[in-house]
């Protein structure tokens, strides 16, 4: 019912101003697509552009292989959800919620029931005759989404729905909108955030944007383990990738480096001949170490030590100026390791090869 | 001594006097009354904060009671007694007032003035803040619509006289008409509606002060709100009217009062374009014409306009302490 075709899509301000460039994107009908990037990086735009509250300045947007450029926001058949509610603060709850509707003209009944149904998803039956000053931040958060609910759009937006929740509310507001997707699988929605949380729970793909355009797209778990580059493997995790020069010494279905700082590390990532003596960098996740006391990818001395309980972050001090320091999470309680050289290791599946910035898998 | 050296003599005194008196103040209190003392600071420093407030509430407070107080009990007190103020009569004054036909037409006009003048500039001040909101030349059109506020009341009244003035050379009214080959008309003998002729003088003054504070809480509105009804299908009117006007009534309801208040002690227009003549009296040009004259029934007139005025700043104070 709902596919969405971004082709070339672009924006520009003021002619001169690039913010996108060449956004190609296929969204199919059903899908959760969440758009994490930096701050800055133009998702938010970008989630406008689809609602019509920015003009398109580039390329095309389809929605049901209907050009709706110029369309306006409201017969695009999408709702969106805004970071600070929106709701209108002289409208009671449901009023709030029965506003577009009454703007289409439908009639009493259907407005009630739409109104009611909604209002019952989400647990605001007893709140309808609030305003909404009246209501907590997660409870104003509900309730814009079921001003969204009642329109029953092709398309959700979300822009940062979590962002203004605190810590508890924002994880209970997730599972409850995890939970919405699930009773309306052939919705399609778009969810713009900062927080990979959010966008590795929730999303059925996550588009990372950077530099004005698309970094890589793909499902949660891919890609976690096969970033096509070292800006999207340090993106998507945290603590972050750590990235570790070296050079290949063997090649093969398993690829051998030598690394700077003398550790020697094995990679399922397969080369070929030609690429003997490659310089490239070592990508290994904080919490893919493993201590050991043989052979290393990795040793150092311990800086900072943080105990989380279930985990314990290792900082390792940088071996050389302006080399971000190294980080380890393992598993369980290390208190004894501060200001000791600690050996680490990791198995070959867990080794990326990036060169100049690029995944050796996507070359 | 010249008029202007005058001028900036009691500038000088007034603003250094005020800053003498609070420094000063507030100096012998730290220093002199409750100094610090080494073994028991802090009670010094808490007797010093609970007097301080009063001290420099003091002026205001002072002027307020001989300046707003007192004149109110007063005039009540003088509007009693009888024109030469010798002989206690009660409400006879007020008996006499209400039986006049004068009275009864400016009291009449004065309710035509509150409904129109500040609905009318309300009105204009909201639909000049919208409509320059979005606009790049909007800020200069804005200074042109709020510079009649800096005019004063005779001053406005002067530059109306010349529009509506008799000579078709010199008033655009009657020019219009020459133009089309009607006779010359004086707009302001023109029964019942010369009132509306005056009215659009303070219409034109206090569009502007609408104007600004409605354009401030304009700005006010979050932007969300606006973007969510533009995709609930909301089209510019119903954005205007359903979602930008309610969020602002608190703000529309304080500016309507003010000018209400301001209405109902305006004179100057009627004293000026028309000495209260072809039946265009309002209450304080009527009180106006008795002063002097008649304190007597001049302080029952001003009682009779307090008494008006009331409950509108009642309700404005109440909303503007809502809004803030």
């Amino acid at each position: 019912m709902a596919n969405l075709k971004l082709t070339d899509v672009a924006k520009t301000y003021g002619g001169t101003v690039e913010v996108l460039k060449d956004i190609n994107l296929d969204i199919t009908q059903g899908e959760l697509i969440v758009f994490v990037g930096p701050s800055g990086c133009g998702k938010s735009t970008l989630l406008r552009m689809i609602a019509g509250l920015e003009k398109i300045t580039g390329g095309t947007l389809e929605i049901d292989g209907q050009r709706v450029n110029d369309v306006p926001p409201a017969q695009r058949g999408i709702a969106m959800v805004f970071q600070s509610y929106a709701l209108y603060p002289h409208m009671t709850v449901r009023e709030n919620m029965s506003f577009a509707l009454k703007l289409a003209k439908k009639t009493p009944d259907e407005i009630n029931e739409a109104v009611n149904r909604a209002a019952k998803m989400l647990q605001l039956d007893q709140y309808l005759d609030r305003l909404p000053k009246a209501l907590s931040g997660g409870q104003r958060q509900r309730v814009a989404i079921g001003r969204s609910l009642v329109r029953d759009p092709k398309v959700y937006l979300f822009d940062e729905p979590l962002s203004n929740l605190d810590a508890a509310l924002r994880v209970a507001t997730r599972i409850e909108i995890a939970q919405l997707k699930e009773q309306m699988p052939d919705r399609t929605m778009i969810y713009v955030t900062h927080d990979q949380v959010e966008a590795m729970t929730l999303a059925s793909r996550i588009v990372v944007l950077a530099n004005k355009g698309i970094a890589q797209v793909g499902s949660p778990l891919e890609l976690y383990e096969r970033p096509n580059s070292e800006f999207v493997a340090q993106f998507i995790g945290s603590p972050s990738m750590n990235l570790l020069p070296g050079e290949i010494t063997g090649t093969g279905e398993q690829t051998t480096i030598k690394l700077e700082d003398g550790g020697q590390a094995v990679s399922h990532y397969p080369t070929t001949d030609a690429d003997m003596g490659m310089k490239v960098n070592v990508g290994v996740r904080p919490e893919d170490f493993i201590e050991t006391e043989g052979d290393y990818v990795y040793h150092g001395t311990v800086d900072i030590t943080e105990a989380l309980g279930e985990v314990t972050l290792l900082y390792f001090r940088p071996d050389a100026e302006g080399r971000d320091a190294v980080i380890a999470k393992l598993p369980g309680i290390h208190k004894d390791v501060r200001g000791k050289d600690v050996r680490l290791t990791a198995t070959p599946d867990k080794v990326h090869l990036f060169a100049n910035g690029t995944s050796l898998l996507y070359r | 001594m010249s008029p202007i050296l005058q001028g900036i003599l009691t500038i000088a005194f007034g603003v250094g006097g005020c800053v003498a008196y609070f420094y000063g103040s507030n100096w012998v209190l730290d220093k002199v009354i409750f100094p610090p003392k080494p073994d028991d600071n802090g009670r010094n420093i808490n007797r010093a904060t609970i007097v301080r407030p009063w001290l420099f509430l003091f002026p205001a407070m002072f002027a307020l009671g001989l300046y707003l107080v007192y004149p109110v009990v007063g005039s009540f007190y003088r509007s009693l007694f009888n024109r030469a103020g010798d002989e206690f009569i009660a409400f006879g004054n007020y008996t006499q007032m209400f039986s006049e036909e004068g009275f009864r037409i400016a009291l009449f006009n004065n309710f035509l003035w509150v409904l129109v003048v500040p609905a009318a500039a309300t009105f204009f001040g909201l639909l000049v803040a919208q409509l320059t909101d979005k606009l790049k030349w909007g800020n200069i059109a804005k200074s042109l619509i709020f510079m009649p506020m800096a005019i004063s009341f005779v001053g406005a009244s002067l530059i109306w006289k010349f529009v509506y003035a008799n000579d078709p050379d010199i008033g655009i009214i009657n020019a219009l008409r020459d133009f089309f080959g009607a006779a010359p008309v004086d707009p302001l003998q023109i029964p019942f509606w010369n009132n509306f002729f005056l009215m659009v003088i303070l219409i034109w003054i206090q569009t502007g002060f609408a104007m600004v504070i409605l354009s401030a809480a304009l700005r006010g509105i979050p932007e969300e709100t606006i973007e969510a009804a533009i995709i609930d299908g909301a089209n510019p009117f119903q954005i205007f009217f359903k979602i930008k006007v309610p969020q602002i009534m608190g703000t529309i309801v304080v500016v309507w009062t003010t000018i209400t208040i301001l209405v109902l002690k305006v004179f100057d227009i009627v004293y000026a374009m028309t000495g209260g003549n072809f039946d265009t009296e309002i209450l304080p040009s009527y009180m106006m014409d008795y002063m002097f004259r008649d304190d007597g029934r001049a302080t029952a007139v001003a009682f009779v306009i307090m008494i008006i005025v009331l409950p509108v700043m009642i309700w404005n104070i109440r909303q503007a302490r809502k809004e803030m």
